[in-house]
């Protein structure tokens, strides 16, 4: 019998005991792998390189104030844009308020948007059908599917923030990965219906050459309007939507301290699993002592054993999180928030390095006081 | 006959160890739920204690906040002269135009820039948030300094600004719109929405915001609540105004949903951990059986009942989960009061709210531990309930 498998065996000589404990810090490492991946898709991942290359340009101040239509040929002036892009959110109501009716909707120019939105694809018949009809709706794939919209097909929308309820056509669905749930129509649709609005624009995205341009071309544009009567601010499209998170409050401590209680909760369990176990066992430790077996050969065998439990619950929570995961990404996009979160090699393994080193601190006290067991008392131990 | 509870309490004792380290556990995961839980019930006693039913808030027709409103400045003389309005200190009626606008500031502690609610108001705007609220509730209270002056670029500051946020303090200057505006006082609004705001005056705001000749609400007082619903159903039957009334307590009680992200989040990370500790207790608890296998046996063969060891192990776990219950909600008790903010989807701003560890939410906790032990225990119980005597007294 090696060493390994004399582990192994005591790990799971309880079967009842180890179950349960693997089970426990397994819920824990499955929170655990949630939010490191929440915390990668937001804080680590780099955008696709489409991406990567979109600005947004917004009211210093505030979304809530437009920008005048003329800042779009100012913005496409800057050497290295290549596009530009009104949006303006439309913020309708479909079918009732309930959330899980709800999905973005976003006035735009039909001509020159997917030279922006380059990662989204769509027919070459369809956009042109899009671009022909002013009342026409662009739609995403998944978003057709949940309402069975069809090419075509006629929705009216709701206004809320403008005094209009626009009646669209379904003119092209569009694929991209991840999936959006965007409706997009045609910002003369809305600036002919509510006159106030003409004129003005929610925001610019513009697409920018290069990669390594975006800083500059960020610059540029907000220094071309620091002396307007409308100041901008331009950032990444990334960062532009992690300040919707920033707002939501302090999350990097919520995720912090959740990932703190998380692991907490998992040495918790595991010390305490160990210390039943080096209990139960205090003559055997006796024995082994006695074949020969030192201090630090005892110490190792109980730590591996809480290793093995901590990893064996890792495992099991790593593969419950992969679908789960899986399944709340495509909650929130329902929701509307585009981030995209996925279990992949290096959280899978940060989650297990974590169960690794829990197994190590939770183990190292009771396998401690199980090597400092006296031969001759341990021998007399009545368990 | 039951088995007396102190046999329950002696074995905890005995095993100090393990209750307290499963204990402790359970306790983790109240903790986690009562923040989340104080959390939401901050955040909506922050709009349920908000607005006046007496005032009826006056919006652009279909609009649904404040900040998406305005309308024409010629219409506000025609909600003057509306029935049911009650009387200023002047004699006239108690109205208030105003503009609402977005700011953005940056944090104190440096964690990056947040949207705040500037208001700029009429001087019967400040009179009908100083008188206390037809409820019973305090109106707005100055603290420090003195409220603006019309006509003067001058703000006063609510004192969770004033604590959030650098250059909040009276003295200091605020950057916004077409330049300075200078901290004149500091407002308690009582945990109440307006707890987020900075005030000015109306004629100042609008002009630094090119809006001129338009308002982006108006408040209007009703002498008393009856009066409150007709004046509200007037301004909307109203064919010249094309304008909504809703009550200001109505309109904040919609904005809840500001909490439904942290809800969400919340009841699944609670979830989640709540089972990892049912897992947990119950190997306490199957532990605790085995233990005393001789003893449930002699019990057994004294002549307690099935139901009476179900019920006696049942109570044990009961007791250490009331443990963590109770251990949870005072390591979480420090935080209670503490201030925080999210963003508010009606208003595009932060709302500021404090973590409220109320009875309801102690009791929730409690609830939800004990939830925990009866789950995790029930099994471990049942195995002792039906072990074999005889087997048992030999092991």
């Amino acid at each position: 019998m090696t060493l390994g498998s004399f582990i192994v065996r005591n790990t799971f000589r309880n079967k009842r005991r180890s179950l349960l404990t693997m089970i426990s810090i397994s819920f824990s490492l499955l929170l655990l792998t949630l939010m490191i991946c929440i915390w990668r898709s937001f804080y680590v991942d780099q955008v696709a390189p489409e991406a990567a290359r979109r600005v947004i340009t917004r009211d210093r101040i505030s979304l809530a104030f437009f920008l005048p239509a003329f800042y779009r040929d100012k913005i496409r002036s800057v050497q290295g844009v290549t596009a530009v892009a009104p949006m303006t959110w439309f913020g309708g109501r479909y079918i009732d308020d309930r959330p899980e009716h709800f999905f973005a909707q976003l006035a735009t120019d039909p001509d020159e948007y997917l030279k922006v939105a380059s990662d989204k694809i769509v027919p070459p018949d369809q956009l042109k059908a899009w671009q022909q009809d002013r009342t026409g709706a662009l739609v995403d794939v998944t978003l057709a599917n949940k309402y069975g919209w069809k090419i075509g097909d006629r929705i009216t929308l709701q206004g809320t923030i403008f005094e209009l309820n626009p009646e669209l056509t379904i003119r092209a669905i569009y694929h991209r990965d991840p999936p959006q749930n965007a409706l997009y129509f045609s910002t003369k649709y809305l600036e002919e219906a509510v006159p106030w609005f003409k004129g003005q624009a929610g925001w610019y995205a513009a697409q920018v050459d290069s990669a390594e341009d975006v800083a500059r071309v960020s610059h540029e544009i907000d220094a071309m309007f620091r002396n307007s009567p409308r100041q901008t601010k331009t950032e990444s499209e990334k960062a532009f939507q992690l300040g919707f998170v920033s707002a939501l409050g302090n999350v990097k401590a919520f995720i912090l301290g959740i990932c703190g209680a998380v692991m907490f909760a998992i040495m918790l369990v595991s010390a305490n699993t160990m210390a039943m176990s080096v209990r139960s066992r205090t003559r055997e430790v006796a024995v082994l002592k006695t074949l020969g077996f030192t201090r630090h050969r005892v110490l190792g065998i109980f730590v591996s054993e809480a290793v093995a439990l901590a990893v064996g619950g890792g495992v099991l929570g790593v593969a419950v999180a992969v679908p789960l995961i899986a399944g709340l990404t495509h909650r929130f996009i329902g929701l509307g928030i585009p981030f995209d979160m996925r279990v992949n090699m290096p959280t899978a393994g940060l989650s297990l390095l974590i169960a690794v080193v829990l197994g190590v601190v939770s183990g190292y006290l009771p396998a401690y006081r199980a090597s400092r067991v006296n031969i001759v008392d341990g021998l007399r131990h009545i368990g | 006959m039951a088995i007396p509870i102190s046999y329950n309490i002696r074995n905890l004792i005995l095993r100090k160890g393990l209750t307290i380290m499963t204990a402790l556990g359970i306790a983790l995961t109240v903790t986690t739920a009562i923040f989340l839980l104080a959390l939401v019930t901050g955040l909506d006693r922050a709009f349920v204690s908000s607005g006046n039913p007496l005032d009826v808030l006056v919006l652009r027709k279909g609009s649904e906040s404040e900040l998406t409103g305005g309308f024409d400045a010629t219409l506000f003389p025609i909600l003057k002269t509306l029935p049911g309005i009650a009387k200023d200190s002047h004699g006239e009626p108690m109205a208030s135009g105003e503009w609402n606008v977005v700011i953005v500031l940056p944090r104190k502690d440096g964690t990056g820039e947040v949207n705040v609610t500037v208001r700029g108001m009429m001087p019967d705007g400040l009179e009908m948030r100083e008188l206390p609220g037809a409820n019973g509730k305090p109106g707005v209270k100055l603290t420090a300094g003195r409220w603006f002056q019309p006509g003067q670029r001058e703000v006063v500051v609510s004192q969770s600004i004033r604590d959030r946020f650098s250059h909040a303090n009276i003295g200091d200057s605020l950057a916004f719109g077409k330049g300075a505006w200078r901290v004149v006082g500091v407002f308690d609004a009582g945990g109440s929405a307006y707890e987020s705001e900075i005030w000015g005056d109306v004629n100042q705001m609008a002009s630094d915001f090119d809006r001129q000749g338009g308002f982006s609400s108006a408040y209007l007082r009703a002498t008393d609540p009856i009066a409150a619903e007709a004046l509200k159903n007037r301004v909307a039957d109203d064919q010249r105004l094309k304008l909504d009334g809703v009550l200001e307590t109505d309109y904040y009680s919609k904005q809840t949903s500001s909490g439904a992200p942290i809800r969400i989040i919340g009841t699944v990370v609670a979830f989640i951990m709540a089972i990892g500790s049912i897992f947990a207790a119950m190997n306490t608890m199957y532990a605790a059986v085995a233990y005393r296998g001789r003893e449930i046996a002699t019990l057994r063969v004294i002549g307690f009942s099935r139901p009476a060891i179900l019920t006696s192990f049942v109570l044990e776990s009961l007791l250490l989960a009331l443990l963590g219950a109770v251990a949870g909600i005072l390591l979480m008790l420090p935080f209670n009061g503490m201030e925080t903010g999210t963003n508010n989807p009606v208003t595009f701003a932060e709302v500021v709210f404090a973590l409220r560890i109320t009875w309801t939410v102690a009791g929730y906790a409690l609830l939800f531990a004990l939830v925990m032990g009866f789950v995790g225990g029930l099994a471990p119980a049942w195995h002792a309930a039906r072990q074999n005597i005889l087997n048992a007294l030999r092991g």
